[in-house]
């Protein structure tokens, strides 16, 4: 995984999201979801591309129930862009990179 | 200017994937455009992304993951040449030898690669129901994808559409979380294999509800129930359930060859002769493009490998 990408938990989630000078944008995944590993090379090579205007962070659902009941997620993979500490854009399904990059785009 | 192929692959389902390799082994150093990603299996590895287990696949004993059978194949596509890209095409010009293939800006005066000949394996996505709130509700209880969000529905009561191996297939899946499965299907009984329906009617977690449509999905901000209409008193009832699991049948990723491709009506692509030819010289297709009755990975993967011999024999006869 790259560098890049921050791993996020029950127990970080509030301090690397919501004390973040920065966006940080969610994935919510798990080891047993094939469309979640697909999304995985986007979001490496979004992460590098926007390295210092965007944080990403990966929360795997299974080991972190906490974050994932608070935010309501069903459906995964889902990736939900923070900005202030405050949910801003939810996307659910896998979605190819440049309509990754219009949806968030108006918040970086 | 045009990049320039010998054989261009659209798709990269296991059709898409056998014909990169055999054509890769046959030197003629295929591209494959194998889509982007999505939840509705029309992205790259295909419908097997969105499975689990495939007990089915010759080789493999004790059965494979859907996802590791693809990312299996794919190494080996790559081990012999084939070159990948996570592109979607999005037009197509099949008036004559060299075809046209556009990535990115359909209007684009330019094609982004020419190909001598073309194999299209572009498969087949999952229907919807079609019902008002389905569509607002997707992510929030209704789901295309059992082994994505099974686990969201832990001793809940959830329901499955759909009478196929795919909806069969979910149900059982879903028992592992749900505390009660409802397989809903609008006929009286399944098209399902006689193994998947003895194993779901064995089942204690699921049970049928025959001769129904569902008509809506209710529910403000997550899915709280479904209207059902009994196709033969046309009563409707609401059924309480917290999720719904769509696998109804699927139809072809055929839009991009209209009008430039002989299909059949129901939108599959008419191959001829029992090969992958297409009535288009050059073209051939493969895998669930071309066909609604098999619908296998193995059968998938045969027709692939068809498509990379009719196109290697087409090359040589017209001298490329």
């Amino acid at each position: 995984m790259s560098e890049k990408i921050v791993t996020l938990s029950d127990a970080t989630f509030d301090e690397h999201v919501k004390g973040s000078d920065i966006p940080v944008l969610v994935d919510f995944w798990a080891e047993w979801c094939g469309p979640c590993k697909m999304i995985t090379p986007v979001l490496e090579e979004i992460a590098e591309e926007q390295a210092g205007k965007l944080t990403i962070g990966k929360l795997n659902i299974d080991d972190n129930l906490d974050v994932t009941r608070r935010f309501d997620v069903m459906s995964i993979p889902t990736l939900i862009l923070f900005k202030d500490g405050e949910p801003q854009v939810r996307l659910i399904g896998a979605k190819p990179k440049g309509q990754l990059i219009e949806e968030i785009s108006a918040y970086l | 200017m045009p990049e320039r192929r010998k054989v261009l692959i659209v798709g990269s389902g296991p059709a898409g994937l056998t014909a990169a390799i055999y054509s890769a082994r046959a030197q003629l150093e295929p591209l494959v455009i194998e889509g982007e990603p999505s939840s509705n299996s029309d992205q790259p590895g295909g419908q097997l992304m969105l499975t689990t287990e495939v007990e089915n696949y010759p080789g493999f004993v004790e059965g494979i993951m859907g996802p590791e059978l693809m990312a299996i194949m794919r190494a080996q596509a790559v081990r012999f040449g084939a070159e990948l890209r996570t592109a979607k095409v999005s037009r197509l010009d099949l008036s004559a030898s060299p075809f046209g293939a556009w990535v990115g800006d359909p209007e684009a005066d330019e094609p982004t690669v020419l190909a001598d000949a073309l194999i299209i394996a572009t498969g087949a996505r999952s229907l919807m129901l079609g019902c008002p709130n389905e569509d607002r509700l997707l992510g929030y209880g209704v789901s295309t994808c059992a082994t994505c969000d099974g686990f969201f529905f832990r001793e809940q009561h959830i329901a499955v559409a759909g009478g196929g191996d795919s909806a069969l297939e979910e149900a059982l899946f879903l028992t592992r979380f749900a505390s009660k499965v409802t397989v809903i299907h609008r006929r009286d009984a399944l098209r399902a294999s006689k193994i998947m329906q003895d194993r779901a009617f064995a089942n204690p977690k699921i049970e049928f509800l025959w001769n129904s449509v569902i008509t809506d999905v209710l529910g403000d901000t997550k899915v709280a129930g479904l209207t059902v209409e009994d196709t033969v008193t046309g009563a409707s009832s609401e059924l309480g359930v917290t999720g719904l699991f769509v696998a109804i049948g699927h139809e072809p990723n055929s839009a991009l060859l209209k009008g430039q491709v002989e299909l059949e009506d129901n939108g599959y692509v008419k191959t001829f002769d029992r090969s992958s030819r297409t009535n288009v010289d050059g073209v051939f297709a493969c895998g669930d493009v071309q066909d609604h009755f098999y619908r296998q990975a193995v059968t998938s993967a045969g027709s692939g490998c068809m498509a990379a011999i009719d196109a290697e024999h087409w090359l040589e006869e017209h001298g490329q």
